[in-house]
């Protein structure tokens, strides 16, 4: 089989595919190609629709592929599309981000943190499957522990939890020896 | 003079004390303690004369704040107790707000990528979608109507037109299966039906079961789309008797 042939064929493969397609689902369907071959190809055709400012683009999400719109076409699609896509309250992202980096994490870690309570947050969570009980911790009441789901990555375009963005590093405090004094304020920087 | 506090929405206090350092420009590592306290009091105040419902966090934090000041009043003697030597009395606190100033960075990255159903669409994106039920994946209709039919296919092909005089109601069906789902408890979808014969005894289970996953006593889920279908003791279980009875009683004022 031709380069071009193998491009084609997963290019519809992609297309007719509702979740991500994993690199080791389309070896097994197109039969008899390296899968470096087909790794090759995916890159590929990732490269022609990005220059070539197609209106569709191959990302790498959750595990696999995937066809998506361009950013840039976004409100063509949704004023096709009709309707508000469900925003995220910032409580509910506040969570999520903490589960995410902190996972697996109980309720009660969680709150620990956000300094209010998240039970509403936790079931809106899990009533999207963006995160789901992963098991229970080992402390009296055996609380749940809670982790993120394939729908998680999906929802924020990665590819999987090591490309979540680095969290800054808890900056180096300095405070001052001797307490009870009110020490000056701008010989402290800010962040 | 009149203290005008421009009253925001807080996710809670850690979110207000944050917002009080910002606009003080003042460092997390060096809060002026008397000052930020007095805003602190002074916004929990408006917040309440204005009705809204101050979490218990927000008095607690207040409370948090004001033992600090007055430690922070206090010269410090070399053993007070319990304390360590030369511990500023803020420590905690900024390491509080330092981790949750961490997550909300956090939140904001993920906010700023490309939001699936906002940025960028897949091909069956339905972005106005209702938010799927209670479950940990959800189970469609479809999926539970071709499990039932497994069900009514395996029952023996005789007592398909037997009409049965002992029948159980929905109301007791739903009491048999929440003993056997206790807390904690999970069954297989099919197992519900393991010692049912008629056809007339499937539809009422199977209302049971739909019964309690409306009263979120239950819930159904599937580990993956081709997975068993599994049914699990849900946070309304324990309210579920009491719920079960209420409709009992209603039906019988209506005289059913």
């Amino acid at each position: 089989m031709e380069r071009e042939d193998i491009k084609s064929i997963i290019e519809s493969l992609l297309f007719v595919t509702d979740g991500p397609l994993t690199l080791q689902r389309l070896g097994e369907v197109v039969e008899g190609v390296e899968r470096e071959e087909i790794r090759a190809t995916l890159d590929e055709l990732q490269a022609e629709l990005e220059t070539n400012r197609r209106g569709v683009r191959l990302v790498e999400v959750s595990g696999g592929y995937q066809l998506r719109t361009a950013k840039v076409n976004a409100e063509w699609v949704k004023k096709l599309l009709g309707g508000r896509p469900a925003r995220m309250g910032r409580a509910t992202l506040e969570t999520l981000a903490i589960i995410a980096y902190r996972q697996p994490i109980t309720r009660a870690e969680i709150e620990a943190i956000r300094g209010v309570d998240v039970d509403g947050v936790i079931n809106t969570l899990l009533d999207r499957s963006l995160i789901r009980p992963v098991a229970r911790k080992d402390v009296p009441g055996r609380p749940f522990l809670y982790g993120t789901t394939p729908e998680f990555l999906q929802l924020f375009n990665l590819k999987d939890l090591s490309h979540l963005p680095t969290l800054k590093e808890m900056e180096e405090i300095t405070l001052p020896e001797i307490p009870g004094e009110e020490l000056p304020l701008e010989s402290v920087e800010e962040r | 003079m009149t203290t005008r506090v421009q009253l925001e929405i807080f996710e809670g206090p850690l979110d207000l004390l944050l917002h009080l350092i910002k606009k003080n420009e003042v460092s997390i590592t060096d809060i002026p303690i008397a000052a930020i306290t007095e805003q602190y009091l002074a916004t929990v105040e408006v917040m309440e004369s204005f009705n809204l419902d101050v979490a218990g966090e927000f008095l607690v934090m207040a409370a948090t704040l004001i033992h600090i000041k007055s430690r922070m009043l206090l010269p410090l003697t070399d053993n007070e107790e319990g304390e360590e030597e030369g511990t500023d009395p803020r420590a905690e606190l900024v390491q509080r707000l330092l981790e949750y100033q961490r997550f909300k960075d956090a939140a904001d990255q993920l906010e700023r990528r490309e939001v699936l159903a906002r940025d960028v669409f897949v091909r069956s994106a339905a972005p106005t979608e209702e938010i799927p039920p209670s479950g940990f994946r959800q189970v469609s209709v479809f999926d539970l109507l071709s499990a039932l039919k497994r069900v009514i296919d395996r029952l023996p092909k005789d007592d398909a037109h037997e009409v049965t005089l002992d029948k159980i109601t929905v109301r007791e069906k739903m009491t048999l299966l929440l003993s056997s789902l206790r807390a904690g408890g999970r069954m297989l979808f099919e197992a519900l039906f393991s010692d049912v014969k008629t056809r007339m005894e499937v539809v009422v289970t199977f209302l049971a079961m739909l019964e309690l996953v409306k009263i979120r006593a239950i819930r159904i889920f599937q580990a993956e789309s081709s997975a068993p279908i599994e049914i699990e003791a849900a946070a309304g279980i324990d309210e579920a008797p009491a719920a079960i009875a209420l409709q009992d009683a209603e039906e019988d004022q209506h005289g059913t």
